[in-house]
């Protein structure tokens, strides 16, 4: 074993670690805050595992888009919402967290049969590409023409749907009286302090 | 274009020379680039702090720092050790976890960008194929650093302060990416060292300011906003957010916060001079001096007079940039947070987008001069 193969594999220990670590904790930490947070450590780890694979611009992306922007809108929401719940005490806790578990080892089995099942052959003959980003923009823009542009569709819609949340003022007019009705899609929130005019 | 010096070439030829297992000769290269561009970044912000100190100083009539050595040129080192010897400090309400992890993640970032740097054909740390969408990547690492130092210190000035570095950091990385994906799609790389190639060979008039004004003056405006710079220090705000989410911060952890914000302006302008203002390249190119006097590009005095003029070039143009940037922040009002955020969703972001597809279009019609 050489040295670069040494770095390698100690890399990939350290990251799986940091990888399963982190998704435990977001799944088990008792704090939002610290589960959304520790989501980002997640997505970085299997950013580097991508950069182990070779694929440096996959990786990348993986950061821009899962790190810088995915994750920093769930910390936005997180800090953003304004609800005032009184804590009240969830009966039947233990049940749903029994199922749940269950649920999710069902899912982990399947998803584990399905890797040890399918054959991982590594195609013979595959060229090492110097640039991924050349070798990505011609599967995207040729055999993966119809997935990249649905993909795209989709996105589209979902901001269109984001705008038209947000815009409240568009939306819901009483059929009876033809006013706004305003109070149909408020979100629940604290109502906000009137500022007092001294 | 002469590929210049290769310094790890040469260095790795001398060690396995003595003796040294290929391998082996290269482990022992690859920190010491790293080291130096730690130091360079770290001697640059000494400079830029000594620099806005006088030059704020001459904007408000004042003498500035002149006691700490010749001029104050020691003023930035008497700052650093006086936030090194500070005492250290957590806020008793405070999250002790994601207090002292915030600062990190937002200089980390910060320092790791300066791979991409080039300073020369072969002076830089790697030429990465992936080049500025690396730089681009980890500066969206930041926002996240932001908000945590913002949440975990327990203060509503801090969080406030967050949340608004944060927005403004991820609206202005749109339109930068926009700007920086024109330049891209000029150079069809995405990497530094080619995009400098492309400007290269007809001096100051191949520069890619000619080609992307409009690019250049949206990149600068998005990169003085993602550093946080007045106009556009709304985060920090001193007087409506007390120091946004620095308010809690004291000592070695808020000297990270303040390393970090010049190690960036340092490599923001240093990017535009990379991206837009030809790198290393002199106003008159080098190739066309070397073939009027008749000299071979090859031999080894010029090739170190081409470097070291290279790279004093490279630091030249960014610490130009770096002097506009300090005069911009004594001279120009702050914008408010619904000014800022307009004008980077409603103004340069239609705007890059046009900018994107003006560039396309002229780079079909006259591939000759949009690097077809």
């Amino acid at each position: 074993m050489n040295l670069s193969e040494g770095v390698q594999l100690v890399s990939f220990g350290i990251l799986t670690f940091l990888m399963l670590g982190a998704a435990l904790g977001v799944v088990l930490s008792p704090s939002v805050v610290y589960s959304a947070f520790l989501l980002g450590l997640t997505f970085s780890s299997m950013a580097g595992l991508y950069l182990l694979l070779n694929a440096d611009f996959v990786a990348a992306a993986q950061i821009l888009v899962y790190v810088g922007a995915v994750n920093v809108l769930i910390l936005f929401g997180v800090m953003l919402v304004n609800k005032r719940q009184d804590y009240r005490k969830e009966t039947g806790l233990l049940l749903r967290q029994l199922l749940t578990a269950v649920v999710c080892f069902g899912l982990f089995a399947l998803l584990g049969a399905v890797t040890v099942i399918t054959p991982w052959q590594i195609a013979e003959g595959v060229t090492r590409v110097d640039s991924s980003v050349i070798a990505l923009a011609k599967h995207l823009f040729s055999d993966y023409l119809l997935p990249f542009e649905v993909a795209s569709v989709l996105l589209l819609m979902a901001m269109i749907g984001a705008i038209v949340l947000a815009r409240r003022d568009l939306l819901m007019e009483d059929p009876e009286t033809g006013m706004p009705a305003e109070t149909e899609l408020a979100l629940p929130e604290r109502p906000r302090e009137t500022v007092v005019s001294e | 274009m002469s590929p210049g010096i290769d310094l790890q070439g040469s260095f790795i030829q001398l060690l396995t020379s003595l003796g040294l297992p290929p391998q082996l000769a290269k482990v022992v290269w690859i920190p010491l680039p790293l080291l130096l561009m730690l130091i360079a970044a770290t001697v640059g912000v000494l400079v830029v702090v000594w620099l806005e100190r006088k030059i704020s100083a001459a904007a408000q009539q004042r003498v500035g720092p002149e006691y700490a050595g010749p001029l104050g040129t020691l003023q930035p080192v008497a700052d650093g050790l006086k936030l090194l010897f500070k005492e250290d400090i957590i806020p008793a309400q405070a999250d002790p976890w994601l207090f002292s992890i915030g600062p990190a993640l937002v200089v980390v970032p910060v320092f790791l960008s300066y791979l991409i740097i080039p300073f020369g054909q072969n002076l830089n740390i790697t030429d990465l194929g992936l080049g500025v969408f690396l730089w681009i990547a980890l500066s969206s690492v930041a926002p996240v650093g932001l908000l945590m130092s913002g949440y975990s210190s327990n203060n509503k000035y801090s969080l406030l302060g967050g949340l608004r570095a944060a927005a403004q950091s991820i609206s202005y990385e749109i339109p930068l990416a926009l700007a920086v994906l024109a330049i891209v799609m000029m150079s069809n790389s995405l990497s530094t060292v080619d995009i400098v190639g492309q400007q290269s060979g007809y001096g100051i008039l191949g520069w890619n300011i000619w080609r992307q004004p409009v690019g250049f003056l949206i990149f600068w405006v998005a990169a003085l906003a993602e550093c946080e710079r007045l106009p556009f220090d709304l985060p920090e705000a001193e007087e409506e957010l007390v120091a946004g989410y620095q308010t809690e911060y004291g000592g070695m952890r808020f000297a990270l916060f303040y390393l970090g914000s010049y190690v960036n302006l340092i490599l923001s302008a240093l990017l535009v001079a990379v991206l837009y203002l030809g790198g290393w390249e002199l106003p008159i190119s080098v190739d066309w001096i070397t073939s009027l006097l008749g000299l071979d590009p090859a031999t080894p005095w010029l090739q170190v007079i081409t470097a070291s003029l290279g790279i004093t070039m490279v630091v030249l143009k960014a610490y130009l940039l770096v002097f506009l940037a300090v005069l911009l922040r004594w001279t120009v009002p702050r914008v408010r947070i619904d000014q800022l955020l307009d004008l980077g969703w409603k103004f340069l972001l239609p705007v890059a987008l046009v900018n994107l597809l003006l560039t396309a279009a002229l780079k079909i019609t006259f591939p000759a001069f949009f690097g077809g």
